[in-house]
């Protein structure tokens, strides 16, 4: 294997293919069933798994275009904030009597402009870490939702409103269906474009993409402008399934889905990682939390798992990557 | 000599620029609000700005590493938890026992922050998220949701913060001896050097034999004390420990430090200018509620006053950058 060309795919082996995070994920996402199984005894339903995922799917819709922006080598922390601001914005705008068909377009639109803002100043101010600006535009963002509504409530949508969140098609809940259509888009999106093959490789090497004519600071703007776009639709489903919103909603939102995104195998030093494990551990902390929830386990205990979870995630992928960096002689450290 | 002098000015050109906004700030908010500038008030300023001041050194030192240490919140509210709990079951402990006892506290939670950092190579903002959220669900874990108030806490204990030296609050006489060790340790001993150099170039530092894991352990061990001991100071102060205190604190912190120069990139900061930039963040959360702004405002205002911070910040440099490459051209 020549270390001087890319090589985007590995040749296919046995030893390869079982060797896979994704194979320790989908174990530990069966593991978490088994035991889930034990606490009701009418747990093996399809409904259980048509209807459990409502639950938290309204998170999944940030996680790949987290995943993106972890590819590129940067984080944001602001999302939650986007979230809170453009659901905030949604309401007081139908409350003061526009329609809410436009007032939901104005959510999406808000939440895209703050993304874009995002974009633009990690962009335009390259000695800046994307940490400093989306922590600065994370408190700028629930700042002003808070001036818009101080710390009332504001909901009463109209009947309809609510179909995104509680909705069934048939079966099958309404929001599965629109995540699984998000995740089909992000999959071609992210493994199948040139957009997505410049993604990698400029998380691998944002300087060597610069000089041979990627346009990296669109790059940066542009996938800062999709999440602020899917922080726009999580804050229509999350609002619709909550029925009202405040300035407080969805903080923390972030370490959630920093959480799955690297749970599911990205490397947060950029450049590695694949869909499917960010897919597996989005149904890994989604089922989890749900069985601890009937377990009866306080949103406290909640959060020292996800922070240990988080943590150690990151701690056994560095382990991953050193081994397979050590064994392709490219670092010698 | 004129040559030298010149430079020397625009040295610290970024502190005076600061110190004549301070200046010009305090002027207006005195136009606005003649309560601003008298004594009560300012002694009332500095007493609540001496713990942001504590916080700000640690921080100012993470960021001189190029890190950030965003679990800082959540080792107050933990730390003075912790304390607040030890002095409500035995009112006789020393205060000073309870002070060590929030710094051992802050220690460990540091040294755990720092061990990520450094030698589990987790990038920061992700290690002290987790860290945050950890110690966070600690803090409701031991008080088990509940408050710890004013009256079960003995006299002692609040007499830290209520209680003078010299005729100057305490608060404030700890946070004054605290930015001494500070000036001394970061400009004068060759461990404070180090942080800049693991700072400004992490690989040189690692080639000339610093050892670079150790300073970052190191910085995040430090940062965990200072707020281990503001954890204690801040119940102290507010005399009540709650699973919520400090929510979010970090960020006032890491205003302070980055208005005061500090390079969030690292290894470019100044002693000097932390401390104005934390009496600037004092000033205006003691002076905004004097001109009646609205607190809801005050979030908002916040973020800014960082971003702006932080951009001004790069631009001051890209500009110093440019008359150094002017300076060699002959």
């Amino acid at each position: 294997m020549s270390e001087r060309t890319i090589q985007t795919e590995k040749p296919w082996s046995w030893k390869n293919f079982f060797f896979q995070w994704e194979w320790f994920l989908i174990a530990l996402l069966i593991g978490i069933n088994i035991f889930n199984s034990f606490l009701t005894p009418y747990y093996f339903t399809a409904d259980t798994f048509l209807s459990t995922p409502m639950n938290f799917l309204d998170k999944a819709f940030l996680v790949f275009p987290m995943m993106m922006i972890i590819v590129l080598g940067n984080i944001d922390v602001s999302v939650g904030s986007i979230i809170a601001l453009s659901s905030v914005i949604m309401a007081v705008s139908y409350n003061a009597g526009l329609p809410m068909p436009a007032a939901m377009v104005l959510c999406l639109i808000v939440s895209t402009t703050c993304g874009l803002i995002n974009g633009l100043l990690q962009a335009k101010f390259k000695e800046l870490s994307s940490t400093i600006v989306t922590i600065s535009t994370q408190i700028i963002y629930r700042g002003i939702a808070y001036i818009i509504l101080e710390d009332k409530a504001s909901g009463k949508f109209p009947s309809w409103f609510s179909f995104l969140g509680w909705g069934y098609v048939g079966n099958v809940p309404f929001i599965t269906i629109v995540f699984v259509v998000f995740t089909i888009i992000f999959a071609i999106l992210i493994h199948r474009t040139r957009f997505g093959r410049q993604l990698f490789a400029m998380g691998n090497n944002s300087t060597a993409c610069r000089y041979s004519g990627i346009k990296t600071e669109n790059m940066l703007v542009s996938v800062s402008t999709i999440m602020g776009f899917m922080a726009g639709i999580t804050a229509l489903f999350l609002t619709s399934r909550m029925g009202s919103t405040r300035p407080n909603v969805a903080s923390g939102y972030e370490l959630d889905v920093i959480a799955m995104v690297v749970l599911g195998g990205v490397s947060t030093a950029g450049g590695k990682g694949r869909i499917t494990g960010p897919l597996l551990a989005i149904f890994i902390i989604g089922f989890l939390n749900y069985g601890l929830g009937l377990f009866n386990i306080s949103a406290q205990v909640l959060l020292i798992i996800l922070g240990v979870l988080l943590i150690v995630s990151v701690m056994l992928q560095n382990l991953r990557f050193d081994k397979r960096r050590q064994k392709s002689g490219v670092v010698s450290k | 000599m004129k040559n030298k002098r010149a430079s020397r000015l625009s040295d610290h050109a970024r502190e005076l620029g600061l110190l004549a906004f301070i200046v010009i700030l305090a002027l207006l908010f005195q136009i606005r609000n003649p309560k601003f500038l008298t004594l009560s008030n300012l002694k009332d300023l500095f007493t609540n700005t001496a713990i942001l001041g504590v916080l700000s050194v640690g921080m100012m030192m993470v960021l001189l590493t190029g890190g950030i240490d965003l679990s800082i919140g959540a080792t107050i509210a933990f730390s003075g938890m912790v304390t607040a709990l030890t002095v409500s079951v035995n009112p006789s402990i020393s205060p000073i026992v309870s002070l060590l006892q929030g710094m051992a506290t802050g220690l460990i939670i540091g040294m755990i922050v720092g061990f990520l950092i450094a030698y589990c190579k987790i990038l920061p903002i992700i290690a002290s998220l987790g860290m945050m959220n950890i110690v966070r669900g600690l803090t409701y874990l031991v008080s088990k949701g509940k408050w710890v108030s004013a009256y079960q806490m003995s006299d002692g204990f609040k007499a830290i913060s209520t209680g003078t030296t010299l005729g100057i609050n305490n608060l404030v006489v700890i946070a004054i001896v605290i930015y001494l060790i500070f000036a001394y340790f970061i400009n004068h001993t060759r461990t404070g050097r180090f942080i800049y150099a693991v700072g400004s170039s992490p690989e040189t530092a690692d080639i000339v034999g610093i050892p670079r894991k150790r300073i970052l352990l190191l910085v995040y061990a430090a940062m965990g004390v200072l707020a281990g001991l503001a954890g204690v100071l801040w119940v102290s102060r507010y005399a009540s420990a709650q699973g919520d205190t400090a929510q979010g604190y970090e960020m006032s912190v890491i205003a302070a430090v980055v208005l005061g120069g500090v390079s969030v990139s690292g290894g470019r900061g100044k002693v000097s200018g932390i401390i104005l930039g934390t009496i600037l963040f004092g000033m205006l959360n003691n002076a905004l509620p004097l001109i009646n702004v609205s607190p809801f405002w005050q979030q908002a205002i916040q973020g800014v006053v960082i971003l702006m911070a932080v951009i001004s910040n790069v631009l001051i440099k890209r500009n110093n950058d440019r008359m150094t490459l002017r300076k060699r051209v002959i």
